[in-house]
């Protein structure tokens, strides 16, 4: 437990990413199986352990400080695993044997809910305050130490001197404590060999076009352009045995859409666009919405907002890996394979035809002004299918955002880095003479901004409920978003969509921000 | 903090020294520093007393005892034929080599500062602490160590720390600390041979351990080194994700004030009936007091910040 937690803190405090991914590689040549692989399925999120939550931790350290300080620290520090970490009542005891990762994870996987509060117990009074944050940090989940998946394979690749592609392909085939994968990296073995079949495959994913640049230096007629839908971006896994439908950062979510799994076909691997709607009509993404929260959708709600996908790419055919051909192969294939496999909730996504950048914004504006589009694809004709976001090869072209000038009205703590500041912040639009909320938005803002919309919030409290503070309705955040929906998540009765602040109008008076009324009569 | 006529001052901290006061009693140290960071006339006049000492004022016995703080720090005990007040001003109990010992004061009123009056704050060994400066150099001796360390007090304990640990090459100074060390050093701890960082190269720190104030971190100042690792002394940067808002890679647990363990000993020790908790988080201590059936009230002084 010792070096994890002190590799945990280095990874914690090092801002560079480089030394971050030096620190993560001398961690993987020191550190013997199977502890190397756990420590790195915690940090990438893929190991959690079972049963044990905040309400666990609280109970235990009821027993150890008064509880009323332990509230106010608490409070003062904001992170629970920190202030448990920190108020734990120091103990000389004697430094037994070292614990190692994988044992200790075992020792609590194995034990019941009680026993599991002694072994904990004890291992804290043997640690110091950053092993007893490690210890808690591991058991409830969610380090918070800026380390990506994308950088823990990178530290592997660079560590066996491999093709971060190569990794990347296998990963989600591959289970902690990944002992086939070392062995290959460290040359002892091959490839490990993955069931390509029954698994989800990293997305390609784009990056934003930079007008000025990027057109100047692209050639048309090497691209194609397709319309960005705004749904989810889902992959298809399907063969003989298995139909699953993954999110674009690989959780399943085929329960939630018995709809698709029940009505497609085939042995392909697919990349698309989750919407709901019928004949392929998308309806906004608030519909979508209502069916993305259910686990098991009831007859009715699937007959009322039916689900569909826009195909965008085939990644496999029959077992057969295509990620290597370029994109124009690959969509020829794919129409292909719809016609052999049709099905009712299927689509293909239009290739646009354009002359030139001028041609395609024009295109851009008739699109997103009349239908329910984020903007527009633009790709490689050549692009092979690559994980992550790879230069140059695909671009999103998103539409121009809204504006709306709204009033500050709650404020609530951040999690992690922002867990001691008011960082999360709830706005509304005048109704009359009320204030109701319109959304909900924790981003948009500098870092030198968030302390002052802290100190801000600290200042003009005037309610306080747990984590939440209701503000003076005085602050006037301009805030920006890509669309507007009706929707009876907010008071308001609308919601934005992608809603960040865009500025703070510490000048503005909030009797000069929009209207319920107004902002109805623009948007509907 | 108003300018009075009368000043008796606990120690050179800007949040206590205050300037403009007509007669200013306190330590010798403390008004050498307070010359030296405001010149000669920054008070009508001085006088000094030494530790231990009693001055009469009004019927008062007033006398000095070492806080352990800073250099020339003091508590200050108030004493009437019958009762015993003792203000600690700010104050650790930890041993500290850079500095008059801490001495233990029995009273019955007892006025203590709380600046790390929460139980999350449990320091721990500065000795330790200042290991991971040097664990580091171990590991990688290309990079400038910048420590970010208060001018009084702070810079010197940290300098003194590594030189009892066993590190003997020179310590470059940012301007601002020079003044305070070399008074340090007259008064006769060795600091061992510092320098200040003046206009050098970047090259020419590799390897090299830079002090500088806190602001300085973050300026201009600190650009012109390249990729330095940025640690910082201090109390708070027990709390980790404050550490890493201000962007420090070694945070280094090194603290003036008494933490949590060492204010509530304080209280149990020095007897006292009653407790006014001022300088920090007073409704915690308050609490602890009363549920160990000591009296005690918050008193809310003028603001302050950290030093
Ligand atoms: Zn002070």
């Amino acid at each position: 437990m010792k070096t994890f937690s002190s590799l945990l803190e280095k990874l914690l405090f090092t801002p560079s990413r480089n030394r971050k991914k030096s620190a993560l590689k001398e961690y993987i040549a020191n550190t013997p199986d199977p502890d190397r692989g756990y420590a790195l399925a915690a940090i990438t999120g893929d190991f959690k352990v079972k049963n044990i939550t905040a309400s666990f931790y609280h109970e235990l350290i009821k027993d150890q400080v008064d509880y009323e300080l332990f509230k106010m620290s608490y409070d003062y520090v904001g992170d629970l695993a920190e202030t448990i970490s920190l108020i734990w009542p120091i103990r000389s005891v004697k430094n037994q044997e070292e614990l190692s990762l994988h044992a200790f994870i075992n020792l609590i996987n194995e034990n019941s809910k009680s026993e599991q509060k002694k072994i904990i117990f004890d291992l804290m009074n043997k640690s110091n305050a950053n092993q007893r944050w490690s210890i808690i940090k591991l058991t409830t989940g969610g380090f918070r130490i800026g380390v990506s998946a994308k950088l823990v394979k990178l530290a592997l690749a660079e560590y066996g001197n491999k093709n971060i592609e190569d990794i990347e392909r296998i990963w989600h085939g591959l289970s902690y404590p990944y002992l086939n994968l070392f062995e290959w990296l460290e040359n002892k073995s091959f490839k490990p060999k993955i069931k390509f079949s029954d698994m989800f495959h990293p997305m390609m994913l784009a990056h934003p076009i930079n007008e000025e640049k990027d057109f100047n230096n692209l050639k048309p007629r090497d691209f194609v352009a397709e319309l960005k839908w705004d749904g989810i971006r889902i992959q298809l896994v399907l063969d003989n045995k298995n139909k699953k439908v993954y999110s674009r950062t690989g959780d399943e979510i085929s329960q939630s859409f018995p709809d698709i799994v029940d009505n497609i076909y085939g042995n392909a691997v697919l990349d698309g666009e989750l919407l709901v709607g019928r004949k392929f009509e998308a309806l906004p993404f608030n519909f979508l919405q209502k069916r993305l929260n259910r686990k098991k959708p009831s007859k009715k709600i699937i007959n009322e907002i039916p689900a569909f996908v826009k195909l965008y790419d085939i990644l496999f055919e029959n077992g057969n890996d295509l990620r290597d051909l370029p994109l124009s192969k690959r969509r020829y294939i794919l129409s292909n394979w719809l016609k052999l496999n049709p099905s009712e909730c299927l689509d293909i996504s239009k290739i646009i035809d354009f002359k030139d950048w001028n041609d395609l914004k024009q295109i851009k504006i008739e699109n997103t002004e009349k239908f329910n589009q984020e903007g527009l694809m633009i790709k490689s004709k050549n692009s092979v299918y690559l994980s992550g976001r790879p230069r140059g090869h695909w671009f999103k072209w998103k539409k121009n955002p809204l504006f709306l000038d709204t009033i500050l009205m709650y404020a609530q703590r951040g999690h992690g880095k922002r867990s001691s500041y008011y960082s999360d912040f709830t706005f509304g639009v005048l109704n009359d003479n009320a204030i109701v909320p319109i959304g909900k938005a924790y981003f948009g803002f500098t870092n030198e901004e968030l302390k002052k919309l802290d100190n801000w919030v600290r200042k003009n409290t005037i309610n306080s409920f747990g984590p939440v503070r209701e503000v003076k309705k005085e602050l006037v955040l301009e805030i920006a978003f890509d669309s507007i929906n009706e929707s009876k998540r907010h008071k308001s009765g609308l919601a934005l969509r992608f809603p960040r602040i865009h500025r703070i109008r510490w000048d503005k008076p909030t009797s000069e921000t929009d209207y319920l009324k107004d902002i109805k009569k623009a948007f509907f | 903090m108003m300018a009075v006529e009368n000043a008796i001052i606990t120690h050179g901290h800007a949040d206590h020294a205050r300037i403009g006061h007509q007669n200013v009693l306190a330590t010798q140290n403390t008004i050498d520093i307070m010359k030296i960071r405001y010149g000669d006339k920054c008070a009508g006049s001085f006088q000094s007393i030494e530790y231990h000492k009693p001055l009469k004022i009004n019927n008062l016995n007033f006398t000095f005892y070492p806080a352990g703080h800073i250099l020339g720090s003091a508590q200050i005990l108030i004493e009437t034929n019958n009762s015993r007040l003792l203000i600690t001003g700010d104050y650790k109990t930890s041993p500290d080599s850079s500095c008059q010992s801490y001495e233990l004061v029995e009273c019955d009123q007892l006025i203590t500062e709380a600046t790390f009056g929460l139980p999350v704050f449990q320091h721990p060994k500065p000795e330790n602490e200042i290991k991971k400066i040097l664990k580091a150099f171990e590991k990688n001796d290309t990079k400038t160590y910048i420590i970010g360390a208060y001018a009084l007090g702070k810079s010197q304990r940290v300098i003194k720390l590594l030189r009892d640990a066993g590190y003997d090459e020179t310590i470059y100074l940012h301007g601002s600390q020079l003044k305070i060390c070399n008074y340090y050093i007259s008064q006769g701890i060795n600091l061992g041979n510092l320098e200040p960082v003046s206009y050098k190269k970047s090259e020419d720190f590799e390897g090299k351990i830079v002090i500088a104030p806190p602001s300085a971190l973050k300026d201009k100042w600190s650009r012109r080194f390249s990729d330095p690792v940025i640690c910082y002394a201090s109390g708070w940067m027990s709390i980790k994700q404050r550490a890493k808002q201000s962007l420090v890679e070694i945070p280094l647990i090194i603290s003036d004030h008494c933490d949590w363990n060492e204010l509530i000993t304080t209280i149990k020790s020095c007897k006292t009936k009653s407790v006014w908790v001022t300088h920090g988080r007073e409704d915690a201590l308050v609490h602890w007091c009363k549920t160990n059936n000591i009296n005690a009230e918050p008193l809310y002084m003028q603001g302050r910040e950290e030093e």
